[in-house]
């Protein structure tokens, strides 16, 4: 595994180099804040905190990964919380409701979130909709879906034990399997966007969209598959949420695409489009996390982590945009 | 000379209210460099156009490789091997060099969704020897300069194996040792047999570069000439030289001995050492070919550039522009030659518009706009410049050009600025329409307003200018008064580059 994160992060180097001081500045205040944190408190190092700091990054951690997907072409996607949460609630559905085997449960979760993603991108590519409000759509439907769907009221996963195990058993011993299913998809995300022809075409079409058409590629017909990538992601976050939660809790979610944006952004994405990293994404959701977790340890009320949060997005992006200047 | 590629003959091509050519000939020889020229508005780009399937000729023939063709899109040239390299770049500034140049046409491992970077590196580097070009294929685009820019572009014209090849201005944004590296460029392509059409107005460069030189004025064909068969003056007097040019101008004697604006020692990232006075009551004419940093002296004064040197003087007293609410402060007023981008909001209506740059004034002491004080003030100017609309309440995308441009003109009034800088104000505008802009300018300049006014037509220039400034690469290369403004004399200077003056 070692030697498979190193070569992405030396792939990683090639098409993005602007980027990569970005990146190197969110992973030195990322080490400066648990830094300051150990510090701080003694509880903050301890294996069981950093544990837990991983397991609450993964859901909006998987979140933003396909969400710096859509943002890499310069696109936003405003859905991923209340479709994250129609997600669990199928999976919860068809799980404990329709007593299907459980890892065809995981799947009908993954493939309610492409489905979304495939919506969307057909609206923002086919129907001319733009990003923000076809994706703005999308939230309100994929909430009043959930809650359809699930009768208003949380589905819980009493006869199926098994399922929290999804996020919460540990096959490698300490850590929990949500941890590294969000590492596992951070690679293969990495891998998507620096290997694959839809992950040049996501850097292409935020580039420049007009010059990548005029090049003969199919513009449309990208747009709707990293659109659709982007909600496998989304998807597979509502499975982890479910599993985390032995539940599937309708009325969770909205918010849930804003700390994702935040994770994306913060982490050297650039909101026009051309320019982004899943190592950076990695990187911001871990320094949301680490935040708030610090924050409360220190006994912060939670109204002020949020204050706190704001402002260091405002950080990140005027850093970014100095940096940006100089270059 | 080899055998002809590529014979365009005849063709027309009209568009709504104009006919932007009428039988133009062009014929291009394997090896060949051959340039296209004319004055802007001459028909040139509109041919090429044609050429690469932007747009269907109304008639005319055209054939390629002794075949005729109909180029009915964009694609079929590029898979006939016809490349045209814009002037504005089409690239990806995020992606490498070579992912720019396969960009549609990745080589893929074996596993078909994969990409074969190495691959395609090594194709490029391949690409590049054959040409010669010292390039990295992995470094990104946008850390390049414009000339290395410029050089993707072409190699990635040439890996579609283009027999033809235009390009549009390519040296507009190069130094001279990145010029000479293009020559040598183009040189090689001709060994190989590429033809390459070459649209410039650099006189020294088609005289350097091309074989023959066909000209073109008013969508119509004129000659094609050798190009070593003839002189500078002689291919700008088939240029320009018509005789429709009234000499009899209808120019009033309106300027005043009054300096309200002057500049002194202006530089910025384009402008060098730039020195000029204007007068009150006064068309100062600023003249050049595109490029030449005409509306970048415009920007620079109304603070819409940053500049790094000089002084900007109103009124004998020195004045801080940093942006664009300075100027209009100091009573600036700028027309901008792109009304629908920088000058009009065309989904808001006659009134909106006039008033937007002076809302402060019709503000009441609560703060809300004063409607009624604004619609009488807009059907004042409505009335004042002739603005054809039914009213006042009218959206702006409705109106012609022409009226559109006395709408920005009415704005600037309304804010009663003493300067007032036209950017290309006719562009755009149909016949009719453009004399009413000049007799509107006349008044403006009889009123004891001081008018800038930049034009990229010279008969425009010579007609309403008192005197000219004459701009090339940045600089001022030349000051005509109106008595001593020609065409040709205008062209002389505009075509002074640093290595011959």
């Amino acid at each position: 595994m070692n030697t498979i994160t190193t070569e992405i992060m030396k792939n990683n180097k090639l098409p993005f180099k602007s980027g990569a001081l970005q990146q190197l500045l969110a992973f030195a205040s990322l080490i400066l804040l648990i830094i300051f944190f150990s510090i701080a408190s003694p509880n903050f190092l301890q294996f069981s905190n950093i544990v837990g700091i991983l397991l609450s990054t993964a859901v909006i951690g998987i979140l933003a990964l396909g969400a710096t997907f859509v943002i890499t072409t310069g696109g936003i996607d405003l859905s991923v919380g209340t479709v994250m949460t129609l997600s669990s609630v199928m999976t919860a559905l068809f799980v404990t409701t329709l007593g299907g085997p459980t890892i065809l449960g995981v799947l009908v979760g993954i493939l309610t979130g492409a489905f979304c993603g495939l919506l969307c991108g057909l609206a923002i590519a086919k129907m001319k909709i733009p990003p923000f409000i076809a994706t703005l759509a999308m939230m309100m439907i994929a909430k009043g879906m959930a809650l359809v769907i699930s009768g208003a009221s949380p589905i819980y996963f009493t006869n199926t034990p098994g399922f929290s195990n999804i996020a919460l058993g540990t096959i490698i011993p300490g850590i929990p399997n949500g941890v590294i299913i969000f590492f596992g998809a951070a690679i293969i995300g990495a891998l998507i966007l620096s290997k694959t022809i839809v992950g040049r075409y996501t850097f292409a079409l935020g580039s420049n969209e007009e010059a990548t058409r005029l090049s003969g590629v199919n513009v449309d017909s990208w747009k709707i598959k990293i659109y659709t990538i982007a909600g496998v992601f989304t998807g597979l976050a509502g499975v982890i949420m479910a599993s985390r939660l032995n539940s599937a809790q309708p009325a969770l979610g909205m918010g849930y695409e804003l700390e994702a944006i935040a994770a994306v952004v913060i982490g050297g994405t650039s909101l026009s489009g051309g320019k982004g990293t899943i190592i950076g994404t990695v990187i911001g959701a871990l320094i949301m996390s680490v935040l708030t977790n610090g924050l409360r340890i220190l006994s912060v009320p939670q109204e002020w982590q949020t204050v706190v949060v704001g402002f260091v997005i405002i950080l990140a992006v005027y850093a970014d945009n100095l940096r940006r200047k100089k270059a | 000379m080899g055998k002809a590629l590529l014979k365009m003959e005849a063709i027309s091509k009209g568009f709504p209210g104009v006919q932007a050519l009428s039988d133009v000939n062009f014929e291009l020889q394997a090896g060949e460099v051959h340039s296209l020229l004319g004055e802007n508005g001459a028909g040139k780009s509109t041919l090429m156009k044609i050429l690469t399937g932007i747009y269907q000729k109304d008639d005319g023939e055209i054939t390629y490789l002794g075949e005729k063709v109909d180029i009915t899109d964009t694609k079929m040239a590029q898979d006939l091997g016809i490349s045209m390299i814009h002037q504005e770049l089409n690239l990806m500034p995020d992606l490498t060099v070579a992912q720019n140049i396969f960009i549609g046409r990745e080589p893929r491992s074996k596993l078909k969704f994969l990409l074969n970077e190495n691959e395609l590196n090594k194709r490029t580097q391949k690409l590049f020897n054959q040409l010669n070009l010292n390039l990295d294929p992995k470094a990104l685009i946008g850390d390049l300069t414009v000339a290395k820019q410029q050089m993707v572009e072409i190699a990635k014209a040439l890996s579609f194996n283009a027999k033809i090849l235009i390009m549009d201005e390519p040296t507009a944004a190069l130094t001279d040792s990145e010029i000479d590296t293009l020559f040598e460029i183009i040189e090689r392509l001709r060994s190989k047999g590429v033809g390459i059409v070459y649209i410039s107005h650099r006189m020294e460069e088609l005289k350097r570069i091309t074989d023959r030189i066909t000209i073109m004025r008013d969508g119509s064909y004129i000659d094609t000439v050798i190009t070593k068969h003839i002189s500078i003056d002689k291919i700008i007097q088939m240029m320009v030289g018509r005789a429709i040019y009234d000499n009899s101008k209808p120019m009033i004697e309106t300027g005043t001995d009054k300096v309200i604006l002057e500049v002194k020692n202006l530089n910025n990232r384009v402008l060098k050492n730039i020195n000029f006075e204007l007068k009150k009551g006064e068309i100062l004419g600023f003249a050049g070919l595109m490029g030449a940093g005409r509306t970048e002296v415009a920007r620079a004064i109304f603070g819409a550039d940053p500049i790094t040197s000089g002084e900007i003087l109103i009124n004998r007293k020195e004045v801080q522009i940093k942006a664009p609410n300075d100027a209009v402060r100091n009573g600036i007023g700028y027309i901008s030659e792109d009304r629908k981008r920088f000058g009009l909001m065309v989904d808001m209506d006659v009134k909106t518009n006039i008033a937007i740059a002076s809302i402060k004034d019709f503000l009441n002491p609560i703060g809300w706009a004063n409607d009624s004080k604004i619609a009488k003030v807009s059907k004042e100017m409505v009335q004042k410049l002739g603005v054809k609309t039914p009213s006042i309440n009218q959206q702006l995308k409705f109106l012609s050009g022409g009226n559109q441009q006395k709408v920005v003109i009415a704005k600037w009034l309304t804010r009663d600025c003493d300067i007032l800088i036209f950017d290309e104000p006719t562009r755009g505008i149909d016949v009719g329409a453009k004399g009413e802009i000049y007799k509107l300018l006349n008044e403006l300049a009889e009123q004891g307003k001081a008018i800038i006014m930049i034009s990229s037509e010279l008969p425009e220039v010579l007609r309403m200018s008192h005197r000219v400034m004459v701009m090339c690469e940045g600089r001022i290369t030349g000051e005509l008064s109106s008595e001593n403004a020609s065409q040709e004399s205008i062209m002389n200077f505009a075509t002074q580059r640093v290595s011959i003056s």
